[in-house]
């Protein structure tokens, strides 16, 4: 029964501060639809039995139209829409009215990746927010259109090349939820999925899922080198989890949307216009102008990484590709 | 305004002669003018659409049956539901009530000969053809991964897809609408016979003419949106590239003035044969004509100012937004307007459950969900969680296939006498209804929980916790499928197997069933009387032709001075 019951509970859990009453809207007009349809089904139903036809019998004489009773049931359904209108309206109007104090993170959406950049120079493929906090995030796509949808947010904004859109939220709990693109994004589309990592903002509260607090992730998400303590490839695996990377290239030899970072180091590799060695300069080239030489075989997809990647952040990624050869 | 006035009845043709006999060969159907020959090639081409782009639809839902990858990878997904909706959209549902139906009907309806133009007529079904080719075409080339909706900046500059060639077909097969369109307004306005004033037209042919209105101030904006983009495709103009200076939201603000009005070229027709058939099946007058009438002209006038509800979270301005939201709701009103007065008509009736009846009520149902399941959406708080989504899927499959799906199918039985001359076996007939009800909310409920808990459409993957919607929703599909195509065989043994038609085997007051089935060349033998189009009591059943007949068979003289049909 608790099984049945939770396939049929319309919602993910209430993660921000304005889920509660979002679903308070949605389950308003459930349940004014449920009252309107069960008595609309229920007259057709009555009908269908009590009139149903009796041969060689016509039906007794009844009016043809009504005009009082038209005239209510446009009235009616009116006054009842411009309630449900009004409540969906100022809901919005919270949703998209960010308190003065926000704390901003720099999203930018590309084919098929999210990157978050925060003001100390962290970058991220997944969402790390403070909990308890307003939180505004400022987006831009490199590419086509793409919506960032978290659902236990209730939140959702096209991200539209050539301009910022805006969206805000206060998240409640500390937890990992999902975050998805929402607007169709050409052929990986379903898998620009990623995170929304809610931190605490004291050691008090921090939980098994997320361990660090916000501040502690952010100190080192800004320095993956962590000042030079720990070796370098193992700074460039960071590097390339912060980035993405892994979305369209592999470390296992496979072909992905783009070559794999195994089994071509120190090799030449074809391109479309001839061949090139694949070494240093052709890996930090490839970063900052991917389009200059596009490998044989694959289609000029990846965006630039130009001024968000820093140069010794590059030195880390050309270690890590080296150490997995 | 001209009157039409019938044709005095030929003698060069036997009583037996139909359209369908009157002449033989292929070239006597491929240049006909006859606007029922039209209307039938047009019913044969619709289904093929609907049979293929139906066929597609199950090879998606086969896809998720598990969440992992299956039978078809990314790329072959993308482009099997781009292909599945611009199919259902472009060349099944726009055109196949308005084309076929409405082709065959509409001017035995009205007590004329033909439609205004049937020259017009007939390239109409071409530039459909042509279009459907360029389609295929598409889908035989290199795939067409846009979605249906063609949205910037993909369509332009990353889509590796034809997408130039697809949209050429669309423009083409806009220009078979717009055609159909004014034929229909111009046949309603200048060929009524004496006595069929406004009033006395059946509710089918309001709904057509509101529709007509759609098709013909609505699609050439999509038409040109489309050469827009082809010209941005092409030549790199920049229109809807910010790349290139553009702007990828102005293309959806022109992309939604067309196709929003397009949902109601969609369900208007299909609402229009309802009231027909509850009407019909109930015996009654059907109730509140002239509310039914003029929701029909609103949801027509109302449907060009909400296209902006498909961009609440577009980024479009906050204003805008608001605005959007609130003239979304006034069409929700003559929406409940027919509803209400569907089910008036009902009340104290004679209800008989024949096939087409099973349909309407399925109508009745599935639509009322779909027209609910629109509050949630054009509120906006709670559209913002459910916009792009499986909750929308959901939605608009309940208003585009549970409505104007169901309704075609009703109608189809409903005049199927009339077309083919040959009855069709009730009890499968029955049957197939009935699947189609279960297996269509099987198919479609589950996708409603889904879209709230979150599952974005256009996904080829999804996450595990999904999967036992998508397995029912699957499940439900193939019934489906099979609910239609038992549907199709039970009209296709008709015509082999059938008994002979009665003129009006349902004892229905419009003019159409006044003629033999199938029609005359020219519809009529003498000219028909226009009378009350839902005075169900003027006609009887009569147990020795098996049929009704008008009651005393007295011709009344149509008085022009009498009140009209709702009074």
């Amino acid at each position: 029964m608790e099984t049945f019951r939770n396939l049929l509970d319309p919602f993910p859990s209430q993660q921000s501060t304005f889920a509660a009453n979002v679903d308070a809207i949605y389950y308003f007009i459930f349940w004014l639809s449920t009252f309107f349809f069960v008595i609309i089904v229920a007259m057709m139903c009555y009908f269908v039995v009590k009139y149903r036809r009796v041969e060689g019998q016509e039906p007794e004489k009844s009016p043809s139209h009504n005009t009082p009773l038209e005239v209510t049931w446009s009235v009616v359904p009116g006054i009842l829409v411009l309630g449900i209108f009004w409540w969906g309206f100022t809901g919005y109007v919270d949703m998209r009215s960010p308190p003065a104090e926000t704390y901003d993170i720099n999203v930018t959406a590309q084919m098929w990746s999210w990157q978050f950049k925060y003001g100390t120079g962290a970058v991220d493929a997944e969402l790390h927010v403070p909990v308890g906090t307003p939180v505004r995030l400022i987006m831009q796509s490199k590419d086509v259109i793409h919506s960032l949808f978290v659902p236990v947010f209730r939140v959702k904004q096209d991200v539209v090349p050539g301009r910022y859109s805006g969206l805000w939220f206060e998240a409640k709990e500390v937890g990992k939820f999902e975050l998805f693109c929402t607007e169709y994004c050409g052929q990986k589309h379903s898998d620009m999925i990623t995170k929304v990592v809610v931190h605490a903002t004291d050691e008090a509260n921090v939980t098994d899922e997320v361990p660090q607090t916000f501040d502690k992730w952010l100190e080192v998400a800004s320095d993956p080198l962590e000042g030079g303590r720990i070796p370098l490839e193992q700074a460039g695996e960071k590097v390339i989890g912060m980035f993405g990377c892994l979305q369209c290239h592999s470390i296992d030899g496979s072909n992905k949307v783009g070559p794999s970072f195994k089994g071509h180091f120190g090799q030449q590799v074809q391109t479309r216009d001839g061949s090139v060695l694949m070494d240093e300069n052709y890996i930090r080239e490839s970063i900052l102008e991917p389009n200059a030489k596009i490998r044989q075989g694959y289609d000029p997809k990846m965006p630039s990484f130009k001024g968000s990647m820093k140069d010794e952040w590059i030195d880390a990624v050309i270690a890590y590709i080296k150490s997995i050869q | 305004m001209t009157s039409h006035v019938m044709p005095a009845h030929s003698d060069s043709h036997s009583s037996a002669d139909n359209y369908l006999t009157a002449s033989k060969g292929f070239l006597s159907w491929a240049l006909t003018l006859d606007h029922k020959r039209i209307g039938l090639m047009y019913l044969i081409g619709t289904m093929t659409a609907m049979f293929i782009g139906g066929f597609l639809a199950l090879l998606l839902r086969a896809e998720h049956l598990s969440g992992a990858p299956g039978f078809v990878n990314h790329d072959t997904y993308n482009q099997l539901f781009t292909l599945h909706g611009a199919i259902m959209v472009f060349l099944f549902i726009i055109p196949s009530i308005p084309g076929a139906l409405g082709n065959f009907i509409l001017p035995v309806m009205l007590g004329a000969k033909d439609v205004a133009f049937p020259r017009m007529n007939l390239c109409s079904f071409y530039l459909w053809v042509f279009g459907a080719i360029f389609f295929v075409g598409a889908l035989l080339t290199t795939g067409l991964d846009t979605g249906w909706t063609f949205y910037t900046p993909y369509s332009t500059n990353t889509s590796q897809t034809n997408v130039v060639l697809a949209t050429l077909g669309a423009f083409i097969l806009g220009f078979s609408s717009i055609f159909t369109g004014l034929n229909f307004i111009v046949t309603i306005h200048t060929m009524r016979p004496p006595g069929m004033t406004w009033f006395r037209m059946p509710l089918f042919l309001w709904s057509l003419y509101a529709t007509a209105i759609i098709q013909v101030l609505a699609t050439p904006v999509l038409g040109i949106t489309l050469l827009l983009l082809a010209a941005e495709r092409m030549f790199g103009l920049g229109i809807f590239d910010p790349k290139l200076g553009g702007d990828p939201v102005l293309y959806q603000h022109f992309f939604w003035f067309y196709s929003h009005p397009a949902v109601y070229i969609m369900i208007l027709p299909g609402m229009g044969i309802i009231s027909e058939l509850i009407s019909t099946f109930s015996r009654k007058a059907i109730f509140g004509y002239r509310f039914i009438a003029f929701s029909s002209m609103a949801i027509a006038l109302l449907g060009f100012l909400v296209w902006g509800h498909h961009m609440f979270a577009s980024g479009q301005s906050e204003m805008i937004t608001i605005v959007f939201s609130a003239l979304t709701f006034s069409v929700s009103i003559p929406s409940a307007i027919k509803v209400f007065n569907w089910l008036a008509t009902m009340y104290k009736g004679s209800i008989v459950l024949a096939t087409p009846m099973c349909y309407a009520l399925s109508f009745l149902f599935l639509f009322t969900i779909g027209g609910l399941t629109g509050l949630f959406l054009g509120a906006l708080a709670t559209d913002i969680h459910l916009h792009d989504t499986y909750f929308v899927v959901a939605h608009f499959h309940y208003v585009m296939m549970g409505g104007t799906l169901v309704a075609f199918v009703g109608g189809l039985f409903y005049w199927w006498p009339k077309m083919t001359g040959k009855m069709y076996n009730e009890f499968w007939g029955q049957i197939s209804a009935l699947i189609v009800f279960v297996a269509f909310n099987l198919t479609f409920f589950p996708q409603f929980v889904m879209g709230s808990r979150g599952m974005p459409r256009r996904y080829y993957n999804y996450l595990p916790e999904f999967q036992v919607y998508h397995v029912l929703s699957t499940i439900g599909a193939f019934l489906l499928g099979f609910g239609l195509l038992l549907a199709a065989v039970v009209l296709i043994v008709s015509l082999f197997k059938g008994r002979k038609a009665p003129a009006n085997p349902w004892g229905a007051a419009t003019l159409e069933w006044q003629c033999s089935s199938p029609p005359p060349l020219a519809n009529f033998e003498k000219t028909p009387t226009v009378g009350n189009p839902y005075d169900m009591q003027s006609v009887v059943w009569d147990p020795d032709t098996e049929s009704f007949v008008r009651r005393g068979d007295v011709p009344i003289v149509p008085d022009e001075t009498e009140q009209p049909a709702h009074a």
